[in-house]
């Protein structure tokens, strides 16, 4: 089974205008709404508790917040969290009240009005851990992009590494802006993904700039226009691209199934940052390297095969 | 291997007393317990300082853990846990299962704060009080003491004196800074802890805390608990298959520092204490609650702090029939207990227990005669519940600096097993979805490729169980995730290959081709991305590590299997053929003429 059966290079880069558009309009689009919404921070960044109880019947929500308004708890949430039986309960923190405490309040007061209830999992962060938490996600996020753009500058050259961070860091501000937009929690495990999306995705602009010097260095495009070379190898890789891609989303959307629902925004994420992925490295990455100015000599300096191919002839 | 065998629930009974020996009897008595009320057990397993009995469900682990720790009563810890199934031979020569994260197994995870400041105050004051003893014994002249934080400072009535007594400072420590001022005709020596001093002041106040835990943790019965130093003022302490968490949190969060003061029973007065008139109290006093809200002036220096416990007990007053705790203080403390008693009879001691922050003076008692002997009892315990907890605090060591619950994560057993089940899930059908269409769509080339990634699966098993790495949720999400991204590398060497045949080369010169050019991009791209991992797994912490661990080994493993294995099953196949004709099954090839 061969599924593209194309007979002639599609010219990518014609439409690369039209793509810049859109790229800049979704990637504004996206900054907005992570500025005007916000993202929906989990306890792990905010600090706070969360308690995951469950009944053995459907949980009666109303009851919930009445017996936690009871104990002088306001400010909580409460809702229901995959199935009717689960329900998830937010606290902020308190002042006057130890994490520690707090949780065991809330369970204690929970028992003692639904005897059946069993708390299936708590998590509580102070607010100094949920900073330093926030303050090593910026961090990590911030030695992916420096490790990244270093190794292409060394591999390829500057202007690939450019090229591949930009439509790298387009993926994450579109991730981020999905989450803003529809105000899904975005905790530890989520941050997990995108810095796994930032490697993934990463790959795929390797492997067409990869295809992009090979033809560089080909005697046939010697003498070509630097946008045919890349529409070419673009091609040529996009049977692989789509490939990889499927299988990696195959694997996500079998988490999406059976993962429950704290994997779910683990897996949202690498849905989104998967199809941004190949979208951004085909239409961000590639034109980027054009406009910086890539083209055979600068390929050239950096790479002593083409020298040696070059004094043979 | 190992983890085919699965784990089952079992319960560990280990005497209190570390060292203390396990013999045939103690089983004896527990397979009796376990008998008599119809526990079916699937195995015992003795060693020289436990036992440990296997069940075949939770259930029957849990009511026989009961049982047999009612039937052995207090001189023994009953703790749940898991027990390999692995046969002997397996285990023998180390070969374990993967290390379950507290998501996968429940339990409690919990990160504690230490004040270190307070144990430098604490070491602070206690230097104090040894430097006024000291010159008073040596009769020095001096007429105020006093320390702000960690900085001591004494004023002398000369310059003279002040010279003398920097010499016997000195003599008892030769750890300090100091400094000499004179203002208003006052001649003062400042006293500053070095900073290397502090750090082993801080450094040994962590070890104290940490063997503190381990001590309370040990009262709980915990099996396999691990306490650890993160950082440089925090603990992490995570208690697989906890259950009971609220007792856990108390005994662990009980940040309990046991105090004895005198009273101050000069220039008392009562009214100025009542309107809380701060004024009216001396500056070597403070004023604290009794328990019955009663004020009670207390000075500030520490007689005995709980270090010098070596043991403590509840007890019954033979006269009064009130709840007491019994203690006995080490050779240090009984002596300092000794001369303090003598010095001060009829006078009134305090006893203050400090928690977080919240100090109460427990009794006051008035002392009778000079105690020797390092025995103490202290009463005015409220009932017998309180002087059992009080003592067991006071036994499993004080702390030597408070501590604070900063970070908790409870995962219910039910939840363990949940969790297992929707991660193993994910990753089984997400492998089988990717057999199918590697096997339809690059035939043999791609059951080849499916065999490299099972060879990677077993490989990033195997080695996550010598490393015997934690296995977390997200770690099992980066097994499945591994899964998806490890077949970019077979699926760019096939697309290779694929290529090198468009160009009509040989079929063996295509195999050689494809494997070989494919090596330059399948490198780079697993740079990235672990790149990306190493990220990860630098600062990420909790969830994010786990998934960091099984990502970085994944990405190394699939590089390994996609390459080396894939290539020895299709040399194994195509490789014996010289034939230049043979026909590779790699799936229906579109050619494009005007190439």
């Amino acid at each position: 089974m061969e599924i593209f059966r194309v007979k002639k290079d599609i010219p990518f880069m014609k439409y690369s205008k039209i793509s810049a558009v859109i790229s800049i309009t979704t990637f504004i689009l996206a900054i907005f709404f992570i500025f005007s919404k916000g993202l929906n921070l989990g306890v792990d960044f905010t600090g706070g508790t969360m308690m995951e109880v469950s009944y053995p019947k459907a949980a009666n929500i109303e009851n919930i917040r009445k017996t936690l308004k009871q104990i002088d708890l306001e400010d909580t949430q409460v809702q229901n969290f995959g199935t009717e039986e689960d329900v998830l309960i937010r606290l902020p923190i308190r002042e006057d009240l130890s994490i520690a405490k707090l949780s065991e309040k809330v369970s204690a007061a929970l028992k003692s009005s639904d005897n059946s209830m069993e708390v299936k999992r708590v998590e509580s962060v102070g607010s100094q851990v949920g900073d330093e938490l926030y303050e090593n996600g910026a961090l990590a996020v911030l030695f992916v992009c420096i490790g990244i753009m270093l190794y292409l500058t060394l591999r390829f050259e500057w202007r690939f590494a450019i090229a591949a961070i930009m439509a790298n860091m387009h993926d994450v501000i579109i991730i981020l802006g999905f989450f803003a937009f529809f105000q899904w929690e975005f905790n530890l495990t989520v941050l997990a993904a995108v810095l796994a999306v930032l490697g993934y995705s990463v790959n795929e602009s390797v492997v067409v700039f990869d295809r992009v010097r090979e033809n560089f260095r080909l005697p046939k495009y010697r003498n070509s226009i630097v946008s045919v070379v890349i529409n070419n190898a673009i091609t040529r890789t996009m049977s692989r691209t789509i490939m990889t891609h499927l299988s990696t989303q195959t694997v996500v959307v079998s988490m999406l199934i059976f993962g429950g629902e704290i994997l779910n925004n683990f897996a949202l994420a690498l849905t989104i940052g998967i199809l941004f992925g190949i979208y951004s490295s085909i239409m961000v990455g590639c034109p980027m390297a054009m406009w910086l100015g890539t083209n055979q000599s600068n390929l050239a300096i950096t790479a002593p095969e083409k020298q040696k191919e070059n004094t043979k002839i | 291997m190992p983890n085919f065998y699965g784990e089952s629930p079992a319960i560990q009974v280990m005497p209190i007393k570390a060292g203390e020996k396990i013999d045939t009897s103690l089983l004896q008595s527990i397979e009796e317990t376990l008998n008599k009320s119809n526990i079916q057990n699937i195995g015992f397993i003795l060693e020289s300082s436990n036992i440990k009995v296997k069940f075949k469900t939770a259930e029957e682990q849990l009511k026989a853990r009961s049982l047999i720790q009612n039937s052995l009563g207090s001189e023994h810890i009953v703790a749940l846990n898991l027990i390999s199934n692995s046969p002997n031979w397996l285990s023998s020569f180390g070969a374990l299962p993967m290390y379950l994260g507290l998501d996968l197994r429940g339990g409690v995870h919990f990160l504690m704060q230490v004040d270190l400041s307070k144990a430098l105050e604490k070491t602070t004051a206690s230097y104090l009080s040894e430097f006024r003893s000291q010159l008073r014994k040596e009769k020095i002249g001096y007429y105020d003491a006093t320390k702000k934080n960690d900085v001591m400072q004494i004023k002398f009535k000369s310059k003279d004196e002040l010279k003398k007594g920097k010499n016997i400072i000195r003599g008892i420590n030769n750890n300090f800074d100091f400094q000499e001022i004179s203002v208003n005709d006052e001649i003062i020596l400042k006293i500053i802890i070095s900073a290397q001093t502090k750090k082993s002041i801080t450094e040994f106040a962590i070890k104290q805390n940490l063997e503190t835990l381990n001590n309370r943790v040990n009262e709980l019965g915990v099996a396999e608990p691990l306490i650890q130093q993160q950082g440089l003022d925090r603990i992490v302490i995570q208690l697989p298959g906890v259950q009971d968490t609220a007792k856990a949190k108390e005994i662990l969060g009980r940040t309990a520092i046991l105090e004895m003061r005198m009273v101050n029973e000069d220039n008392v007065d009562p009214i100025a204490f009542e309107e809380g008139n701060e004024d009216q109290i001396p500056i070597n006093s403070e004023i604290f609650e009794d328990r019955f809200g009663n004020p009670i002036l207390v000075k500030k220096q520490v007689i005995l702090t709980g270090e010098r416990i070596t043991n403590a007990g509840p007890g019954v007053d033979s006269q009064t029939g009130q709840s007491i705790v019994s203690i006995s203080l080490d050779g240090k403390g009984a002596s300092i207990f000794k001369q303090v008693t003598r010095e001060n009879i009829g006078k009134r001691m305090a006893l203050l227990l400090i928690e977080k922050n919240l100090t109460e003076v427990v009794t006051a008692p008035v002392i009778r005669s000079e105690i020797g002997g390092g025995r103490v009892q202290i009463t005015g315990m409220r009932n017998a519940q309180e002087a059992t907890d009080i003592a067991l605090l006071l036994r499993a060591g004080s702390l030597a600096a408070p501590m604070e619950i900063i970070e908790e994560r409870t995962v219910g057993p039910s939840m363990g097993k949940e969790n297992i089940s929707r991660g193993v899930q994910s990753t089984i059908w997400g492998f089988v979805a990717i057999i199918i269409m590697m096997a339809i769509y690059y035939m043999v080339f791609g059951i080849v490729s499916v065999i490299g990634l099972s060879v990677n699966l077993l490989f990033l098993i195997g080695l996550l169980s010598a490393l015997q790495a934690t296995l977390t949720l997200p770690g099992l999400a980066a097994i499945a995730l591994t899964l998806g991204m490890a077949i970019d590398a077979n699926v760019l060497i096939n697309e290779r290959i694929r290529d090198e045949l468009r160009n009509d080369n040989t079929p063996q010169a295509c195999i050689a081709r494809g494997y070989q050019m494919a090596w330059g991009t399948i490198v780079d791209s697993n740079i990235t991305t672990l790149i990306a991992g190493l990220a990860l797994f630098m600062f990420g912490s909790g969830p994010i590590k786990g998934f960091a661990v099984v990502h970085v080994l994944g990405i190394l493993t699939s590089v390994y299997s996609a390459i080396f294995v894939s290539r020895v099953i299709v040399n194994y196949i195509y490789g014996n053929n010289k034939r230049e004709k043979i026909k590779l099954s790699i799936g229906e090839i579109f050619k494009v003429d005007n190439n």
